[in-house]
């Protein structure tokens, strides 16, 4: 074969390879379009003042009002569980147990947590919680917004400690030191220098987890069930926006069929806001601590 | 200084230091507990399935595994069918989300001019950040149509294809396994493609141009550089994808059509483990629930095994790096 | 070596000769590895002492056991006698608060906290004493004074001490130590992150902090040891080679050692 043709070949694989890959972009690109451009459609088709006003019960009649409070509620008892929880243990990985085996293998293990089946969760809380409720209760409670939010809970944790953990890990050591050398001890150094360094970080991860936990569906399903009526009680069953929207798009009725439409719609601004807004955060953090 | 203000100072900072000493204890002790909870999330999760779990996983031991009825009028449960599932489902999200990961990661850190790669990069993210609810609604209510529109010219073209044929041939419902592995390979390109495009990144900069001054082009320099280089790594991020698909619930629920089969086409309905549990555990009891919690079990160790290759294969690049 | 020490002190016009801190036979390992072997040297009291010597050399370990930073990290082991106006530092029960308040560190680049200029230098105070609102006030005014950066903050305390010029976080930094009212300033590299004026400016200030505090420090400048220091120590390869009055050890040196090194022949 001559040199010119061996050229050729070279440059005509280079070409596809370029070309195959513009095409991956964009047919990535396609879907999100496509996926948004379809739930905005759908859901400004069928956003009206009654879907937040109106409870589930009235089925098509209704709205999702106490869908969005008990997501909201249970998004926020979720948040007090694995905020404080999720803070604290990235800041012992990062400070106490950077270079530990014990610190590594947690670490190791909170990013498997990470990417765990939600699903799964969701059967551990109906085990360890659901369960032994209503046994104890003699079945008069079982399923509960306590429940789902403790496995809502359990989604937000990982993301809360690896950001905690890295974030900590860019606050240089010098710092550490300075607050040190000052005959501050290490608890108050950690709360009052330390985390404050990082917190903008730290609420990158905040904001993460929350939009991770807000969207979840699965572990919902089989710890806080539902509910048709408004209830804010912790331990009544509770309705979600995201079980509403999977028992509805269930339904073959076209009328649910558009409230479960404008409930997609609404979450999915509320997630993608979310991480639009850590996004932000944390670029403009980069720009202060370098 | 006075002479007598010296002692009860030096005091002072005696008791302080014991103070702080026992404050710094306490606080790590509150810490290491917090820590600790993380493990106990994970153990928990694989104790308390194989528990509920267990009349299933021991009682019926292998057949559990190996049986492909699955049967609540009876009372009898096998998992082959949603094991099936789950893993056809799983494969044909790979096969499809793995070079147009790998496309996507080439584009963004070769090809894309500067200006474009970090809007771009941030969009295709945002598949990530989308709820899979909405992927399950998306594809039951338009990808399902769009399919079963274009699968009776799937069957007439590939369907007659010797061997590979077979998988593509059966009524065109729209629903079934090839439609939930597509929408589960758009779920995962993301996460793939952000991990091939963060390690390509970490490929030195004078490996490359040494490359490129030798007169290779962009695809060879990827090729036969780059992706060796990097080649844990990647298929570290190929694992990670696959542990999200093995996983997922609601994206394939709505568009696999739930029917305990075992099929050599594509086109037909089936179940997976995730979502033979969503769609039957509220009205399961007895055995039947069981079996479901059985199945979470096996997911979850299953899921554990994929995660845990991905992270230390992950974890060889980043090793090298700090090198 | 010591007695050569002590001699110099004796030499000094200006020095009534107080020892403020005695280092008696120190040695040094990082993760076994021996990074100070066998130190003895006396550091007169309000006076500057510089540590010379090439990278590595173990200057900036010499300065941080003087305040047990090093203590932070796992597997590092100071083995000897430091004492602090006779007082050993390395006695565990030697206590950190009191060790801290005494000996105060400012480091090769500044690190204000993120907190307000006025809460910079107000934090460590109120781990070490409970003072009244005035008091506080006043506290910090004259430690920022000392430090020589009242003037340019005074109307901006309640910003951010991030938002500062490198020069002035680094006096920040200094006034927050003196805050303490410590005996000893540690200062390790001070001015290596710093540009030629704001380098002159911290300077001066150690000029003027003389008066108040025993002052260590450590630099790799050494028109900077011969410009700022009263005595000048060189250590080489974990070893302290020569110690003695500045003049001295700049215009004759007693060891071949230091001469190469001054005249930079290696480093």
């Amino acid at each position: 074969m001559s040199a010119n043709s061996i050229y050729a070949r070279r440059r005509i694989t280079n070409v596809l390879a370029m070309l195959f890959s513009g095409c991956a972009t964009a047919l990535g690109l396609l879907f999100l379009v496509w996926i948004l451009w379809v739930t905005a459609s759908n859901g400004l088709h069928s956003i009206h003042l009654s879907l937040f006003t109106k409870i589930t019960a009235y089925a098509d009649q209704g709205g999702l009002s106490n869908a969005i409070v008990g997501s909201l509620l249970m998004d926020l008892m979720a948040m007090l569980m694995c905020v404080p929880i999720g803070v604290l243990a990235g800041t012992y990985l990062a400070e106490y147990a950077n270079i530990s085996k014990l610190g590594a293998s947690i670490r190791f293990l909170n990013d498997i947590l990470l990417s765990a089946p939600s699903i799964v969760l969701g059967l551990f809380v109906y085990v360890i919680i659901v369960l032994p409720m209503s046994n104890l209760t003699h079945g008069s409670i079982s399923f509960s917004g306590f429940a789902g939010s403790v496995a809502l809970a359990l989604i937000g944790l990982p993301v809360i400690v690896r950001t905690t953990d890295e974030m900590l890990q860019l606050v240089p050591g010098t710092l550490r030191e300075a607050a040190l050398s000052l005959g501050v001890p290490q608890w108050k150094l950690t709360v009052q220098v330390l985390m404050r360094a990082a917190s903008s970080g730290i609420l990158t991860g905040v904001l993460l987890a929350l939009a991770r936990l807000a969207g979840e569906t699965a572990p919902l399903l089989f710890t806080a069930f539902g509910n048709n009526f408004m209830t804010v009680h912790p331990l009544d069953k509770m309705a979600s926006l995201p079980a509403a929207i999977y028992q509805y798009t269930n339904d073959p009725s076209p009328a649910l069929h558009s409230i479960a439409w404008a409930g997609a719609l609404l979450i999915t601004l509320f997630v993608l806001a979310l991480s639009l807004l850590s996004r932000l955060l944390f670029s403009r953090k980069k720009v202060r601590y370098e | 200084m006075p002479v007598i203000s010296a002692e009860p100072i030096a005091r002072d900072n005696e008791q302080r230091s014991r103070e702080d000493a026992r404050h710094d204890r306490i606080f790590r002790r509150v810490l290491k507990f917090c820590a600790l909870l993380v493990l106990a999330a994970l153990l928990g999760a694989a104790l308390s399935t194989l528990w509920g779990g267990r009349e299933v996983l021991f009682g019926d031991g292998l057949r559990f595994l190996l049986s492909d009825s699955w049967n609540p009028v009876d009372d009898k449960y096998g998992a082959l069918a949603p094991i099936f599932g789950t893993l056809v489902t799983s494969l044909i999200a790979l096969v499809l989300a793995v070079p147009v990961s790998f496309g996507i990661a080439l584009f963004l850190t070769e090809i894309a001019p500067a200006w474009m790669r970090g809007p771009v990069g941030a969009a295709i993210e945002l598949l990530a950040g989308i709820p899979s609810i909405i992927y399950g609604m998306w594809g039951l209510f338009v990808f399902v149509p769009f399919m079963s529109s274009i699968e009776p010219a799937l069957s007439n073209t590939l369907g007659n294809i010797p061997l590979i044929g077979k998988l593509f041939q059966g009524p065109p419902l729209g629903l079934g396994l090839l439609t939930a592995g597509i929408v589960l390979a758009v779920m995962i390109l993301p996460f793939i493609s952000s991990v091939m495009r963060e390690v390509f990144q970490t490929v030195p900069t004078r490996l490359k141009e040494s490359s490129y001054a030798l007169g290779s082009t962009t695809w060879e320099v990827l090729w036969d550089i780059v992706l060796p280089y990097t080649r844990s790594a990647v298929i570290g991020g190929i694992f990670l994808g696959l542990g999200r698909a093995l996983g997922e619930t609601m994206a394939v629920t709505f568009v696999l059509g739930n029917s305990y089969n075992i099929t050599s086409s594509l086109l037909m309905p089936g179940t997976t483990i995730s979502s033979s549990i969503a769609n039957e555990f509220n009205e399961a009891v007895g055995m039947h629930r069981s079996a479901l919690i059985a199945l979470g079990f096996l997911l979850f160790v299953v899921t554990f095994v994929v995660l845990l290759i991905a992270r230390l294969m992950l974890r060889q690049l980043a090793k090298r790096e700090g090198k | 070596m010591n007695d050569r020490a002590a001699a110099a002190v004796a030499a000094l016009p200006s020095v009534d000769a107080r020892i403020k801190i005695q280092v008696r036979d120190l040695h040094f390992y990082y993760n076994g590895f021996q990074a100070l072997k066998g130190i003895s040297m006396d550091i007169p009291e309000k006076q500057v002492t510089a540590i010379i010597g090439p990278s590595g050399c173990g200057k900036s370990t010499l300065l941080r056991v003087f305040n047990r930073i090093y203590a932070i990290y796992p597997k590092l082991e100071a083995r000897g006698e430091v004492a602090l106006d006779g007082e050993n530092i390395l006695d565990p029960g030697y206590s950190m608060n009191r060790l801290r308040s005494k000996v105060g560190m400012v480091f090769q680049k500044p690190v204000p906290f993120p907190m307000t200029i006025f809460e910079n230098v107000a934090y460590g105070i109120r781990h070490h004493e409970k003072l009244s609102k005035a008091d506080m006030g006043d506290r910090v005014e004259q430690a920022l004074r000392s430090a020589a950066l009242w003037d340019e903050v005074k109307d901006k305390l309640k910003q951010n001490g991030l938002g500062l010029s490198g020069g002035q976080q680094q006096r920040l930094c200094i006034a927050r130590a003196i805050a303490l009212k410590p005996d000893v300033l540690l200062l390790d590299e001070p001015t290596s992150a710093l540009d030629p004026i704001a380098t002159s400016r911290i300077e001066q200030l150690v000029e003027e902090l003389k008066s108040e505090f025993t002052i260590v420090m450590v630099t790799h400048n050494m028109q900077q040891a011969a410009r700022c220091s009263d005595l000048t120590a060189f250590l080489y390869l974990g070893e302290l080679i020569e110690f003695d009055g500045t003049e001295t050890i700049f215009t004759k040196p007693g060891k071949k050692q230091t001469e190469d090194y001054i005249t930079g022949r290696f480093g």
